[in-house]
């Protein structure tokens, strides 16, 4: 038995020394020791020495959880030649120390409880070995945007790569974006190359304007059921010539320009779209026909379908991206009755020379030349208000400072205003950005909110806020503002978790399996995350954890064998009444009933070891490795010794 | 029934609880309770299964059988079970647990059905300071005295 100090974690909160005599006391126990780190190199010594000098044979180790540290300890067993499944720890950190930290007697007794539950249960433990299934060497990427190119791309050096993108094109956010920050490099010309560079990968597969309908199996071998929408052209013979988008007499809203243009129900997002083919819009479209003649291949077939499409791969990479909040609750800014109201992603496309207005620096209301304007952070972001998000969304201060700073290379004398609680400059040549636009290019930094948005007679804004380092009440003219809005987990990301199995954080991102040590892993082994699904982050950050993330994958995928803990379950059949209650509460259908032979068998290699079966067994014939009857029991019954209250 | 512990017991006694955690959601999320710092009173000891669809009833009975206070065991939310179900048939188990111990003529308030998600450490924490309020109203588990460690003896001393 070996109890960490982790430092002074809890070495101030548990009086290790004593848990240290405490644990002496137990039974099996023949060496008890504390040390300041267990998981270093010395701590690990210092099993290894007793394991080998055979003055222990089973280990237990209380210290941080063992979602973290298991791994660790059970390789020194392994090391040592004892097998790693004698091995328990005691989580005496997260449970005890840290939670518990101002009392000091009642987190020791919790302590020496846990450890005599550890002891327990490792006296009990089997040995087991851990199994082996073999791995398929294909892989997924759900998203194509920067971060779904890239893990795709790297993933596509080794292996088949499926990129699967629900909308009709690859690129993401990153494409509608006119300059890049602290660079100052064009956006499109960054990323276009990149998704031609995708489309003509001869190991990746796109399918764009697709979904995932479902997900089945795992780690190694995942069944998905891809639902390839119908775009009504087919895209083998579409040759990408326009001709049905300039017949078609539909008018609708163009989601790229976020809805400030418009475009035809057939379409093409952009014109540098990958595949650079059209899809028609079916909300849209009023089946006219025009473009079916219009089309000289006779590439548009009204009729067609949604198409299904199942993949077998080894590991999936989720890369779906964010969305941006829609300011229009927030009744104060006037987003939804001004045109010169817009928030921050709609002014990349006013600056964008593809954009509505081709660049030029006018309100979108009236077109005319723009003298002020005004940026406000943290909408929606920062926020605790009801609908509002407590986090930090990264990225809008930067581009706050980029739009400002373009908008002065191109026109000196317009007054840019930014609104901002803090600014937060915090990646590599950040501050080194916000210096040069402070102070060459003459942006108006004021800390502090804007409090009401009046609309004039001429369309121009009566902003009226405060300046809290003046302590004053400060009101402007202004012909746009800037809404710096909050970056959001996209609609229906909570779905794809559920059908993958891994979770969401509290604001609906998705949850990293350890925030330092597997940032890019997911609960589900085999699945990996990267960029804004998880946290809202800028283009460096998501690119290098797009890479991360597919190198985790190709570090698996080229294993060839998954190793899977040995957490299945067993029937004896001498015990066993045939009753089939497990049977049919197997999620997996794992448990086969033989009806000319009799014999109810588990498969190991469909058990994913929930223990639902051992549960339900009447006849307790079923026993679950590690956690079975012996190993739970013997826990529990230890768990609470008898004490007096009187 | 048990009786309402006096005033003096409360002050000198710190409740036990037995947690049963599930080991993707529940243990993860008191692992972020942890990690966030998030204090409550020394009062939970975590048993960790891989899913609460392990959990059987005579876990709870046995741990409550050996003096702990109250059982929680804690599951994911509806839905969200890595093993795609296991929790619904803890919730069905939960119900006959209740009802057992009622027959059994112990305070049923002694058993928690929770659902606690990876990323719930907050909610774990409000559930753990309030369910020790409300044991420290309920009082200690008569069973858990030293000498009456069999049923039989407990009958004649609860009446």
């Amino acid at each position: 038995m070996y109890t960490c100090h982790c430092g002074k974690n809890i070495a101030d909160v548990i009086d290790v020394d004593e848990l240290t005599e405490y644990a002496k006391t137990l039974p099996h126990v023949t060496a008890a020791r504390n040390y300041k780190f267990m998981c270093s190199n010395t701590g690990q010594e210092l099993i290894l020495a007793d394991i080998n000098s055979g003055l222990v044979n089973r280990v237990v180790v209380a210290a941080c959880s063992p979602l973290m540290h298991e791994p660790t300890f059970r390789s020194v067993l392994k090391k040592a030649g004892l097998n790693p499944y004698f091995f328990e720890q005691a989580n005496i950190r997260e449970e005890v120390s840290w939670v518990s930290s101002t009392n000091h007697e009642g987190a020791l007794q919790v302590a020496k409880d846990h450890v005599r539950m550890a002891v327990a249960k490792v006296t009990s433990n089997d040995a087991l070995s851990i199994s082996k299934f073999p791995v398929l060497q294909e892989a997924l990427v759900i998203g194509g945007g920067i971060s779904g190119m890239y893990a795709a791309l790297a993933l596509a050096d080794n292996f088949k790569t499926y990129l699967v993108e629900s909308s009709p094109t690859i690129g993401g956010h990153m494409a509608q974006l006119d300059k890049t920050f602290p660079t100052m490099d064009c956006s499109a010309c960054i990323i276009t190359p990149k998704m031609v560079e995708v489309s003509r990968h001869p190991n990746i597969n796109l399918l764009t304007y697709s979904e995932v309908e479902s997900v089945q199996g795992s780690i190694g071998n995942f069944q998905v059921k891809i639902k390839k929408k119908t775009r009504k052209i087919n895209h083998d013979i579409c040759t990408g010539c326009g001709q049905c988008a300039q017949v078609c007499p539909v008018t609708t809203p163009n989601e790229f320009d976020l809805n400030m243009s418009h475009r035809s129900a057939a379409y093409i997002p952009f014109p540098q779209a990958i595949p650079p083919k059209y899809t028609i819009d079916t909300n849209a479209c009023i089946e006219c026909g025009m473009c079916v003649d219009a089309c000289e291949v006779g590439a548009i077939d009204l009729s067609q379908q949604d198409e299904f499409i199942d993949l077998n791969v080894g590991a999936i990479v989720v890369t779906t991206g964010n969305d941006i909040l829609d300011p229009s609750g927030l009744l104060r800014y006037n987003y939804y009755k001004s045109k010169n109201v817009v928030t921050g992603l709609q002014m990349e496309r006013l600056l964008s020379s593809t954009g509505p207005m081709q660049g030029k620096i006018v309100r979108p209301s009236d077109g005319k030349e723009i003298e002020s304007i005004v940026f406000l952070q943290c909408v929606g972001s920062r926020d605790f208000h009801e609908g509002m998000h407590k986090y930090c969304s990264r990225v809008c201060c930067m581009y706050a400072l980029k739009q400002a700073r373009l908008l002065k290379e191109k026109h000196p004398e317009i007054n840019a205003y930014i609104f901002y609680i803090e600014l937060r400059a915090f990646g590599k040549g950040y501050e080194e950005f916000y210096e040069r636009t402070g102070r060459q290019y003459g942006v108006n930094f004021i800390r502090g909110r804007i409090g009401d948005v009046f609309i004039q007679a001429d369309s121009s804004l009566k902003i009226v806020g405060i300046d809290t380092l003046m302590e004053a009440k400060i009101e402007l003219d202004a012909d746009m503002l800037v809404l710096c809005t909050a970056i959001e987990p996209r609609k229906g990301s909570l779905d794809l978790a559920k059908k993958i199995g891994f979770q969401c954080t509290e604001d609906g991102f998705y949850m990293e399996a350890h925030p330092k040590l597997r940032p890019v892993d997911t609960l589900v082994d085999g699945v990996y995350l990267a960029g804004t699904c998880q946290a809202p982050r800028d283009i460096p950050d998501t690119v290098s954890q797009a890479q991360a993330a597919a190198m985790r994958a190709v570090n698996f995928l080229s294993k060839k064998e998954v190793e899977i803990e040995p957490y299945y379950s067993i029937i004896n059949e001498a015990v066993c009444s045939r009753c089939l209650s497990c049977v049919e509460l197997c999620p997996y259908n794992a448990i086969k009933y033989d009806k000319f032979q009799n014999v109810v068998s588990i498969s190991k290699v469909e058990c994913k070891g929930c223990g639902t079966c051992v549960a339900a067994c009447p006849c307790k014939a079923i026993e679950q490795n590690h956690f079975g009857e012996r190993q739970v029991f013997s826990m529990i019954e230890t768990a609470m010794p008898p004490v007096d209250v009187e | 029934m048990e009786n309402v512990v006096s005033h003096d017991v409360k002050q000198i006694w710190t409740p036990r609880i037995l947690g049963i955690f599930c080991n993707w959601c529940s243990y993860t999320g008191a692992d972020g309770a942890g990690t966030a710092r998030m204090q409550r009173p020394p009062v939970l000891r975590i048993l960790r299964v891989m899913c609460s669809g392990r959990v059987e009833p005579e876990m709870v009975f046995r741990a409550l059988k050996n003096g702990a206070d109250g059982v929680i065991v804690s599951t994911c939310h509806a839905g969200d079970c890595h093993y795609i179900q296991g929790n619904f048939k803890t919730f069905r188990k939960a119900s006959l647990i209740t009802r057992f111990l009622e027959q059994m003529g112990v305070n049923p308030k002694r058993f928690v059905l929770a659902n606690i998600s990876a990323s719930e450490g907050a909610e774990l924490t409000k559930l753990i300071n309030e369910y020790t309020e409300e044991l420290l109203e309920i009082g200690p588990n008569p069973l858990n005295c030293k000498d009456n460690l069999s049923f039989k003896t407990i009958d004649e001393k609860e009446g």
